[in-house]
Formats: C-alpha cells, structure tokens, sequence
C-alpha cells in the first residue's frame, strides 16, 4: 500500500492543512476586524454585539496557527491522487454547472438535464432509457411540490410557455 | 382516575372510521414531508393547514398531527440511507446510522430508529396525558439565565474535552459560531460580518449548512473511491424488524435516558434538536461502548432518536396546557386551533374536552399507525440502495438542491450547499470534526442571545447565572460533563499506576 | 440579466397585459403571497387566514400560496419583491418591519419599490403584565420605574416596534426602563408569564391565550381609541373594556398597518385586480372572523388614501426611530 501512494501522483495533505489553516486565519482576522470596529466591549448592559464573535474570531485564530503549526512538521502524506480528483470533478463540475442553470432555466429542466446526462455519461445507460427517467423523475417532483405541498420553486422559460 | 376516563372517550372520537382515514393519510404525507430535506415538519403543517378550515376541529388537528408524527419518523430515513438529514433533529442520527447503513445494517438500522421514535414519542404522551398541567408550569421558570444554561448543557454533554485534535475542534467550534453570527444580530438589531452584502445579510440556515456538509460531501467521498455505495447489500426482510427488536432490552437504560433528556427539552423547551444531540452526548458519554460510536453503534442511533421524540411530542403539551407553542411546528398549529375556532390555554382542557382527548388519544394511535406504516416500508427503503450509484447520484444531489431551496425559498441558498458540500468533504479527508461545527451552527445564536438577555434583565451582572437554585444546579452539571473525559482519564490513570501497569501514552 | 429581464416583461406581456385590451386582467398562475416571516406568526396568520377566505369563496381562479421568507428580519423577501419588478403573481404582507428594517439595517429597499396594493387593517398593541403583578395601571409601572427598581419590558426583536414603543414610554415618563429582545411574540408571552419581565407590548393576538389562562392582564392599550369587540374573553372582560393608555395619561399611540403590496413596474389593471380581490376578501364571513380572533382593526385603503397613509407613517418612525437612536449609522 505505502508504495503505491508514493507511486500515485497527487496533492500532499501537508499543502491542503496549510491552505484550509491560512483560509482559517483569514477567516478570523476578518471576522475579528468586523467585529472590532462595530463594538466587541462589555457595555453598562452586558455585552455588545461584537464581544463573543470577535473572542471566538481570537481563538480560532490560534487554534489555526497551531494547526498550521503541526501541519509544517507533519511528515508528508497523500490528501488525494489526481485520479481520484478527476473522478470528484466529474461530479462536481455537473453539480456546479447544475446549480448555475437552476438560475437560468428554472429547477425542473435544468434537473432533468442534469440526471439525464449524468447517467449517460457516467451510468452509460441508453440514451432513451436515461431521458425517459429523467423526465418521469421530474414530473413526479413538479407534482409532489407544486401540487401537493403548494411549494413554488425556480421556473425558467419552459415552464412559462407551458403557462405553469 | 378521571383522565383516564376521559382517556378512553378521546379513543372513542379518535377511532372513527373518518379520523384513522386522516391519521394514515397525514402520517404518509408526513413522512413525504420528513424524507425530503428542507421541507420540514412545520412546513408541512403550514402548507397543510388551509385545507383544514372547513374540517372539525378534532379531525383537522388529528391529521395535521399525524403529519407531525409521519416527519418525525421520515426524517431518519435520508439520514441512515444517504448521511443526508431530513430534519435537523435527525442530524445526529447520522453519526451512527450512516455507518451501518454502509456495512449493510440499514435495515437494522431504519427499525431501531423507527422503534427508538415510537418509544420517545409514547413516552411524550404519557407525560401529557397524566401531568400535563403540572409539568406545563415548570416551562414557565424558564428565562434567558435557564436557557443559556440548557444551551450551555448541551455543549458541554455533546463536546467535552477530547484528547485528539484539540485544536481542530476548537476551529470547527469556533467556525460555526462565527457563521452563526453572520446576518441580523437579534439583540442589538445590528448586522453582523455582513459586509453590506446583501446575500450575507440572510446569514447561513443551519439545514442548508447541514444538507452540504453531510449529504454532498458523501457524494464527493463517494466518487473518490469509485462510483459505487460502499453498503453491502444484506437480505433484506421483516424478519430484520424482529431481529433488531430481541436485541433492544438490553439498551433499556439509553434508551430511559434519551426520553428523559427528551421530555425534559421538550417541556422547557429546549427543543427536539438540542435534545437529539444531547441524548447522543450523553450515550457516547456513558455507554460501556461509547468509544465505538460514530462507526455504526446501534445505540447511537436509538439515543437520538427517543430524545428527539420524546422533545417533538412533549414540545405539544405547553401548546396545549398554556397556550405556548414549544416549538415551530406547535406554534403552526397553535394558528390553526385558533383558526378553527379554539381557545388554546388551561381553559382548552375543560371547554373542548372532547377536542382534547381526541387529540391525546390520536397520539398513541397516531404512532401506532405511524410505526406500522414505516416498519412495513423499511425493506422498500433499504432496496433504494440497489439502485445504482450514477442513478442515485444525481438524485440525491437534486433532492438536496431543493430541500436546500425549500428551506428559505431562496436560490442563492443552493450555491451556498454547494459550497459546504467541498468544505464538508476537505473537513472529513483533514480529520476536522464535523459535529461541533453542526451543533454550534444551530444553538450558536440561541445561546448568545440568552446569555445577552439574561445579562440585560440583570442589569449588566454575571451573577445571573447563579442567581436561583435551578440555573445554578444546570450551570454546574454542565461543569461536571465538561470536565468529565479529564476526570475519568485521570481515574483511569490512577488505577492502572495502582496496578502496576505501565501508564498508556 | 437585462436581456433575461427583457424577456420577461415581454413574455408577461404576451400572457397578461396585451390581453388587457379586452377583458380585465386575471391571474395565469399561481398567486404567490410572500410572507417576511416564519410560520405561526402573526403576519402568516393574515396571509393563511387570506388564503382560506379566497380559496373557500373561489374568489379567484388561480390557486393561492403563502412563502415564508423569514430571513434578516423580512429584509430578504423585500429585496426579492423589489427584484421582481413587473411580476404580477407576487405579493408581499407587510407590517411596520416595511419601513423599520431598512432604516434600522441600511437596506437598499424602500416601499416605493413596491406597488401599494391596500392596508388590510391595523394592528394593536397593549401594555401588558403578569397576573398578580402590583401594577394597576400603565402610570403604575412607570412610577415604579422612575423610583429606582429594575422594570424590565420585553418583546419581539430588536430595534422594531415593541422597542419602539418601550423607548416611546421610558422617553415620555423619564423613567429608565430595560428592553429585552425576545425571538418573537410567542416567546415574549411565556417570559411574561413565568415573571422574568414586568411586561410587555404584545398584539392582541400574542397575548389572549395567556390572558384568558389568568396568566398576564392589559394594563392599557396603546390606540387613540377602544377597540369595538365587546365579545367576553375572560369571565368578566372584553376587549372594549381595556383603556386607552391616554386615559391613564400617557400621550404615546401606536398602531401598526397590515398591508398588501405587489412589486413594482406592474400594471394599473393588474393591480386593480387585486384591490378588488380584496375587497371581496373584507367581505367574506371568514376575514371578519380573523379580525374578530385577533383583536385587528378594520381600516381598508386603496389607491391614493394608501399611498398617503404610508407617506405620513414612514415619516412619524422615521422621526421616533431617529429620536430612539435606532438609525443605521
């Protein structure tokens, strides 16, 4: 096993615990300075509404320089291989684009789009099967939330020349 | 025993042919309602409520009712079968139902946590059908001084002061805070860390937050070791259902514990989420297994599940006895009893007597109905795991977009899921600790804002959190369970040394 | 997004306005009524109690659905609104939050966004205080704040009306009096009733339960006048024998609007309908049921009387909350 991750090519946990650290601190200076200027003090009448965030905002800060601290001296180890990044992205980058087109062309099309290629290209299930399925799915969705619940969610165009 | 007279005429209104018709329609739509992220109890009350104007009284609450139970029952489901909670008190569940699923235990799994509701739930309306007045008093000596101490209770059962990763919990605590405060500080009126951004101004929900960092991540995790759930497929058959149930006595006492923790939250009420989260700290906590849990403990999935029962049901009885709603989906029906016509308060038990022991009755009949009904489908439910993994896929990642949505009706709320989604997925892989996140996401708020209350009532003074025998006992059992791991780690040390052992590392 | 926007207006304009030539406009979809609030509360009450009396009386083909949107204190489901400009299946209940919010929080949103559509009614607030509390009168609580004990009065959120009125009452008498934000009414009347406050502003709607159940008492109410319901809700009072705060010598009235409010860009015929859907709604036996549960008072406004009332109201809070120092800086 030891051999194979020195092997596989990929990005080291070490790099990953020192970004997510410094994101962390950045997070917390942020925070701190948000809620510094607003008031962080103890007024006559009990804290003012920055006093716990900008504490908590202290000691995440610290608990982050020690992460990154250790993380400095951890010796290196694999946090994920390229090829397992590839496969990620093959959901990922669907489910981004997915979430971009609900703006766009409302939830029920772009949810359909989004099972129908999926399984095609990822499923390599036939072209018919996997349309036929996307498109039972979203129907019974539409009828689940617009009917039954009386829940509108994000429409685009198709719904609109459907007049729903 | 005069309540149990008007018990059994409550059963009499309850059995009609009619009102079981209601009661297995709203346990199905509410489990409906529970399986979908998002949609949650009182949202499913709420969007029912209309259709129940031109209905009895008895009857409209009997099916919205139902619907309450078939939630609380269906929000386990999506948490054992996808790690995605359905309702925020089911959250917990995931910790050790999630596990099994995927050793093949789903089945196991589903009926102790159905058996686990049933059990909260019945001990709920026990509490109500024989102290009801009683106890409903004691919700009223709670003031912001007693709430942050339940508050602060609660973290300390659920956190404690672990051995590994220290800092790493203290960031994830610190974090959820932190994103807790994002929006309308509720106490001063002010935006906090918003940035004058208008899509910060909403701040994060706790359930969209939760949808990313437990379901999309699996996803991501998934994907990562290939395109398939890692479950084993086992037989799957009711005789599971009776398997599971012979192995359940000999958890009495967690199972004791959970409803108690429950019924106590839910009368003060502290609600059904702090309840689960703190019925799972205290089994962890106290459980001859409890350093096995989070890898598939059965346990860990009854504790849960009771104390959050027990809190959604007991959450009723203020609404009934005094006319306060103990939690959101009391408060949706405390509108549609006055919508239909009914006083809730003390004079409810004597004016609408019949209403009310239709009610009671309804909620041992309600779960009854409710058990059958979701024991009956957890074969259905585990075969959803048959389906492959690039059907599933998409499909759970669809379904969690529009819970995501449902929960504010807000679109920006999906791209926020998203996001937690990765956040979730670096945070498993660097060995962040997820809960602590979770926990102080959904309580964070609360409980600064009755710790400021408590302080503005006292004009500025700490000494409010002494201030009576009841804050001043929670504040200090509090203490204890903080300090709990050290001092147990410290006997434990003492007695090896005793022995002669060599000390572990 | 503004060739998006384009086809929406033109799309809205192939399905509703251009067939306004010939017959009065009518929903195509379903009327989404937005609710700034969550579920329970008294704004989504209005808008279920609404939605029943539409939907029971078929007052209206297309379907009725209420949204909550809850978020940054109603601020959201505003900016939404004013996103919405020309979408005539949208509207939008309102309470004083309308203009209170954007004041007290710096948010680009103003009701002149939106198309006033009509005040419904208006709300009423009452001082209230726990049962056996020594208090008879609002004069009562005020001398015993001004001599020195700690009176605290809670209510709904921060920097809104229940704020409002406390800083009002403390400004008048010259007594210091606490404000203890609560998470809303509800929570508000249970901190009441266990004694944790001295009281509170609550609606009437917030606080009967716990009247009737012996649990807090009105001291007075903070309206120019009585309300009319004379109907017993306790064993010996109705809401007609409660006294004005005036009568008990404070100067300080406070009313608040219930109000329906469609975006803005929308058509006159458009809104026209829903003016008249309201007005049908006034009519029906359930509205005047939901007036009578919770204490309102009826006061129906269109058009330009509307747009006047708004005007004056925004700018008497404008001037308390400058006054309270409630202001965004």
């Amino acid at each position: 096993m030891e051999e194979d991750v020195q092997a596989e090519r990929g990005i080291s946990r070490r790099t990953v615990e020192l970004v997510v650290a410094s994101i962390f601190l950045l997070l917390s200076v942020v925070a701190f300075y948000d809620n510094y200027t607003r008031g962080a003090g103890w007024a006559s009448d009990g804290p003012q509404s920055g006093y716990f965030p900008a504490r908590l905002a202290v000691i995440m800060f610290l608990g982050s320089v020690f992460t990154f601290w250790v993380a400095l001296r951890a010796k290196t180890e694999m946090f994920v291989t390229y090829e397992q990044l590839i496969r990620i992205s093959k959901v990922l980058i669907p489910l981004i684009i997915f979430t971009i087109g609900i703006e766009w062309l409302g939830i029920y099309l772009s949810s359909a789009l989004f099972l129908a290629l999926f399984m095609i290209w990822l499923g390599e299930f036939g072209v018919i099967r996997s349309c036929a399925s996307a498109f039972a799915f979203v129907i019974v969705t539409f009828v689940i939330f617009e009917k039954w619940f009386q829940v509108p969610l994000p429409k685009g165009p198709v719904e609109a020349l459907l007049g729903l | 025993m005069e309540n149990l007279n008007d018990l059994l005429n409550g059963f009499y209104v309850a059995l009609s042919f009619k009102n079981v018709g209601f009661m297995i329609i709203g346990v199905l739509l509410g489990i409906v309602v529970g399986v979908l992220p998002g949609l949650g109890g009182p949202n499913g009350v709420a969007i029912l409520l209309p259709l129940t104007f031109g209905m009895e009284p008895v009857s409209a609450i009997i099916l919205l009712s139902s619907l309450y139970w078939g939630a609380l029952f269906g929000g386990a489901i999506t948490s054992i079968l996808f790690n995605i909670p359905g309702e925020a008190w089911s959250v917990a569940t995931t910790f050790d139902g999630y596990p099994m699923a995927q050793q093949g235990r789903a089945a196991e799994a589903l009926t102790a946590a159905f058996t686990a509701s049933f059990i909260g739930a019945v001990a709920g309306v026990i509490l109500i059908t024989f102290v009801a007045p009683l106890i409903a008093s004691f919700a009223l000596k709670f003031g912001p001084a007693e709430y942050f101490a339940v508050f602060f209770l609660t973290f300390c059962s659920f956190i404690g002061l672990g051995k590994d990763n220290r800092s790493k919990i203290l960031v994830s605590l610190c974090l959820g805070f932190l994103l807790a405060a994002v929006g309308l500080d509720s106490v001063s009126g002010e935006l906090r860390m918003t940035f004058d951004n208008p899509q910060l101004l909403r701040g994060f929900d706790f359930l969209v937050v939760v949808i990313g960092l437990f379901g999309v991540s699996e996803i991501l995790v998934t994907m990562e070791e290939g395109l398939a759930f890692k479950g084993k497929r086992a037989a799957i058959d009711l005789k599971v259902v009776l398997k599971t149930w012979a192995g359940l006595p000999k958890y009495w006492l967690t199972l004791v514990r959970s409803a108690v923790v429950g019924l106590w939250m839910g009368v003060t009420p502290g609600g059904a989420i702090a309840a689960s989260f703190m019925g799972y700290g205290l089994a962890k906590r106290f459980s001859p297994k409890g350093n096995k849990f989070g890898t598939g403990e059965i346990e860990g999935v009854l504790a849960p599940e009771t104390a959050a029962h027990a809190a959604g049901t007991a959450a009723l009885l203020p609404m009934l006895a005094l006319g306060i709603p103990g939690s959101a989906t009391a408060a949706v029906l405390l509108g549609g009893l006055l919508i239909w016509g009914l006083q809730p308060g003390p004079l409810l038990f004597v004016e609408q007597k019949s209403f009310v022991w239709g009610l009671i009755a309804s909620m041992y009949l309600g779960n009854i109905v409710g058990l059958i009904i979701v024991l009956a489908t957890v074969p259905l439910f585990a075969a959803i795991l048959r389906i492959p993994f690039s059907v599933v896929a998409p499909i759970i990642l669809i379904i969690c977009a529009i819970g995501a949505y449902t929960v504010r009706n807000s679109g920006f709320d999906i791209g926020q899921m998203v996001i937690f989604g990765i956040i979730g997925y670096i945070f498993k892989k660097l060995d962040y600790p997820i809960a602590p996140l979770v926990l102080a996401i959904v309580l964070g708020d609360r409980t600064e804002a009755s710790f400021r209350q408590a302080i503005l009532g006292y004009e500025g003074s700490l000494s409010v959190f002494w201030s009576n025998g009841l804050v001043g006992s929670l504040m200090v059992i509090a203490l204890l369970l903080l300090f709990w791991p050290i001092v147990t780690e410290q006997i434990t040390a003492f007695r090896r040394r005793l022995a002669g052992a060599p000390s572990g590392s | 997004m503004d060739i998006r926007g384009l086809t929406l207006v033109v799309s809205a304009c192939a399905l509703g306005m251009c067939g306004t030539a010939f017959a009065a406009w009518e929903p195509t979809k379903p009327i989404e009524i937005i609710v700034p609030f969550a579920p329970g509360g008294a704004s989504d009450q209005m808008a279920r109690a609404i939605q029943g009396a539409i939907t029971k009386n078929n007052l209206t083909k297309a379907p009725v659905v209420v949204v909550n949107k809850p978020a940054a204190a109603g601020g959201e489901a505003m900016l939404e609104i004013k996103a919405a400009k020309g979408d005539a299946h949208k509207l939008l209940t309102t309470s004083s939050g309308l203009y209170m919010t954007p004041l007290s929080s710096k948010l680009p949103v103003s009701w002149r966004d939106f198309t006033p559509v009509a005040l419904l009614a208006q709300d009423e607030f009452l001082l209230w205080t726990y049962n056996d509390a020594p208090y008879k009168t609002a004069g009562d609580l005020l001398a015993a704040a001004k001599s020195g004990q700690n009176i605290r009065i809670g209510g709904a959120g921060s920097k809104r009306e229940d704020n409002l009125i406390t800083w009002a009452l403390g400004d008048e008498s010259a007594a210091k009096i606490t404000y203890i934000p609560y998470a809303g009414g509800g929570p508000t009347s249970v901190q009441l009733a266990g004694k944790h406050i001295e009281a509170s502003t609550g609606n009437p709607s917030e606080e009967v339960a716990s009247w009737r159940a012996g649990n807090a008492r009105p001291l007075c109410l903070l309206s120019p006048k009585r309300m009319a319901y004379k109907e017993k809700i306790t064993d010996t009072a109705a809401w007609s024998d409660i006294p004005t705060c005036g009568e008990q010598g404070i100067k300080f009235t406070y009313n608040m609007l219930r109000g329906m409010f469609m975006p803005g860009g929308v058509s006159n015929e458009q809104r026209d309908f829903y003016v008249d859907l309201f007005k049908k709604v006034q009519e029906t036996a359930e509205w005047k049921e939901y007036l009578a549960r919770n204490a309102l008072l009826p006061d129906f406004r269109s058009g330009a009387s509307f747009v006047e009332f708004l005007t004056a109201d925004e700018q008497r809070h404008k001037d308390l909350m400058d006054k309270a120092g409630f202001l965004a800086k």
